[in-house]
């Protein structure tokens, strides 16, 4: 039996091929890269472009369905002279206000129903037949009753908020408390944990990535819920500034509104994301879509 | 008696005795499937481990070789029989028990150096000298450098250098592992059957080791059990005498060794093939 073992030039020829192989795949990484960021590009500015041509011969009523230029003008004028119902900036800082209490009081009685019920067989088997069946009520209705309730101030539109918020939070976190690792328990409470500690320390952040992915999705919902609660009825904020544009047959003012609302979501999405990589940054590192 | 010239000794279990670390007297486990039947785990159950003494039980699958370990946890409870872990009733989990399990019971949300400070600190350790035991640990293991990684970033054999650390930290008087390497390529399985070999002799557990494989327990093992076909009970009991220190990666070309295992292989294939010919009749 012998050994069989490369030479030194040998390896010194692969060494160099190897380095070569690098470079070029680098290369190629790059150049996709731009790649999809300029197909990027050119998909957004082609169909703006479409409905500005459009708008401008006539084939697309700018009327009805508005056009670019129009909602940018919308957007620079509330910008700059404010808008029937006041400044843009209190528009926008009302209905983020709502959202946010809505957002973090949904969230946490979604977190702390789901702990409960996820850690007690009794009251899950109990409440949940009551939780499924007002999970299936359309909420948006309830804004009504919320206004009606309330009235037309911050209270109703925040109501609204929790609502939409809380049974997505509820859910997330019920699951991944019934998800957690049996194995991972019983090492715990092997290793001398009390059931409050198992809780605290397995629990709860076994949970946690479940906690988030509905984080996510509800900010949104917390939205939807503030604003069709301005819409229903309210003083002040983007859902009253959308419904007055739909009053007015002010096409350009809705879609500004639309615009200006998406902005706030990605924004708010985009600390979240921040939010979610501090508290996980044990997970591995996911499989990043966008290659950046 | 032939057997026990060829160091595999079949042993009669005839009287408890009263200093064992760990004594299961004529168990029998029933429990209630939630479709509503009732399963038989194991029955007429007698096993005891003296202190210090390292226990191999091996049997074919899903012979109830886990819910043994269970019983002496406390995790589950004897419909008839009696447990007792250091001369007292196993009434709760008791403070002397360590368990390494087969699937990855790490805490992937703490790096190494807190999942292995984890049980002195449910304990109440203060903290200062929490860590500086699991540092200590950390190093034993020979995973120095690894403290602040988590455990998705280490590799299989790496992780359960960590499990074991986790489990030895707390100092266990019984030692019970289930399959603990069985997920492990054969090299790091070796390697890690000689670290385990090494911490058992230092800390003088007694272990309950519980494998499908029977070369790993006659390997490891002072003692063997061999269980029949679920519903599981002992079949028989086997003293393997080769010297101690044991070497690994090189006892399993030891003739004595291999004389062993076949023996005690012999026993356990039939019922290694009854339990496979159930499986393939019902199902499951």
């Amino acid at each position: 039996m012998t050994a069989i073992s490369p030479t030194t030039s040998q390896a010194a020829v692969r060494d160099a091929s190897i380095a070569v192989a690098e470079g070029r795949a680098r290369a190629r990484l790059r150049r996709r890269h731009a790649l999809v960021i300029g197909l990027r590009l050119l998909i957004l500015v082609v169909s703006l472009g479409l409905w500005e041509l459009g708008a401008d011969y006539n084939i697309i009523d700018p009327f009805f369905f508005a056009s670019p230029s129009g909602i940018w003008q919308q957007i620079w004028v509330w910008i700059t002279e404010g808008t029937s119902q006041g400044p843009l900036w209190v528009q926008i800082y009302v209905t983020l206000e709502e959202t946010f209490l809505g957002f973090v009081i949904g969230a946490v009685g979604g977190i702390a129903a789901g702990i409960i019920l996820g850690r007690n067989r009794l009251l899950a088997d109990v409440f949940s037949i009551y939780i499924k069946i007002a999970n299936s009520v359309p909420r948006v209705v309830l804004g009504s009753v919320f206004i009606i309730a309330l009235g037309l101030g911050m209270a109703s539109k925040v109501a609204l908020a929790v609502v939409m918020v809380f049974f997505v939070v509820f859910a997330n976190a019920f699951q991944g408390v019934r998800e957690a690792d049996r194995a991972m328990i019983a090492n715990a409470q092997i290793l001398g944990a009390s059931p409050f500690q198992i809780t605290r320390t397995v629990i709860i952040p076994s949970a946690m990535s479940w906690i988030l992915a509905s984080l996510h999705v509800s900010f949104g919902f917390a939205l939807v819920g503030a604003v069709v609660g301005e819409f229903l009825g309210a003083k002040q904020g983007m859902g009253l500034l959308i419904s007055t544009a739909q009053g007015a047959f002010n096409a350009n003012g809705v879609f500004a509104a639309m615009i200006i609302l998406a902005v706030m979501a990605l924004v708010v999405e985009f600390i979240i994301t921040r939010f979610e990589n501090y508290v996980v940054k044990w997970r591995p590192a996911p499989f990043n879509e966008q290659g950046t | 008696m032939q057997l026990q010239s060829m160091a595999a000794e079949k042993l009669s279990q005839a009287a408890l005795p009263a200093d064992a670390a760990i004594a299961i007297d004529d168990v029998t486990l029933r429990f209630v499937t939630p479709d509503g039947h009732m399963m038989t785990a194991i029955r007429d159950f007698t096993m005891t481990v003296a202190r210090g003494e390292f226990a191999c039980v091996v049997g074919p699958t899903g012979c109830g070789k886990s819910t043994t370990l269970n019983l002496v946890t406390g995790l589950l409870r004897p419909t008839t029989g009696d447990v007792r872990v250091m001369g007292n009733p196993v009434t709760d989990i008791s403070r002397d028990i360590g368990f390494v399990f087969q699937a990855d019971a790490l805490f992937p949300w703490r790096s190494v150096i807190d999942n292995v400070a984890a049980g002195p600190l449910y304990r109440g350790t203060p903290k200062a000298q929490a860590y500086e035991r699991a540092r200590d640990w950390i190093a034993r293991v020979g995973l120095g450098r690894f403290e602040k990684h988590y455990p998705h970033q280490l590799s299989g054999g790496m992780r359960k250098r960590v499990a074991l650390a986790q489990t030895f930290i707390n100092q266990p008087k019984i030692l019970l592992m289930d399959e603990p390497f069985s997920a492990l390529d054969m090299q790091t399985r070796t390697a890690m059957q000689d670290e385990l070999l090494g911490l058992w002799s230092e800390q003088k557990s007694s272990v309950v080791f519980v494998t499908h494989d029977l070369e790993e327990a006659v390997a490891l093992a002072d003692k063997v059990y061999v269980l029949t076909a679920g519903p599981g009970t002992v079949k028989s009991v086997y003293r393997i005498d080769l010297p101690r220190p044991r070497v690994m990666a090189d006892i399993r070309y030891d003739p004595k060794f291999v004389e062993i295992a076949k023996v005690i292989w012999n026993d356990l294939r039939e019922e290694v093939q009854l339990g496979q010919s159930r499986t393939l009749q019902t199902g499951h």
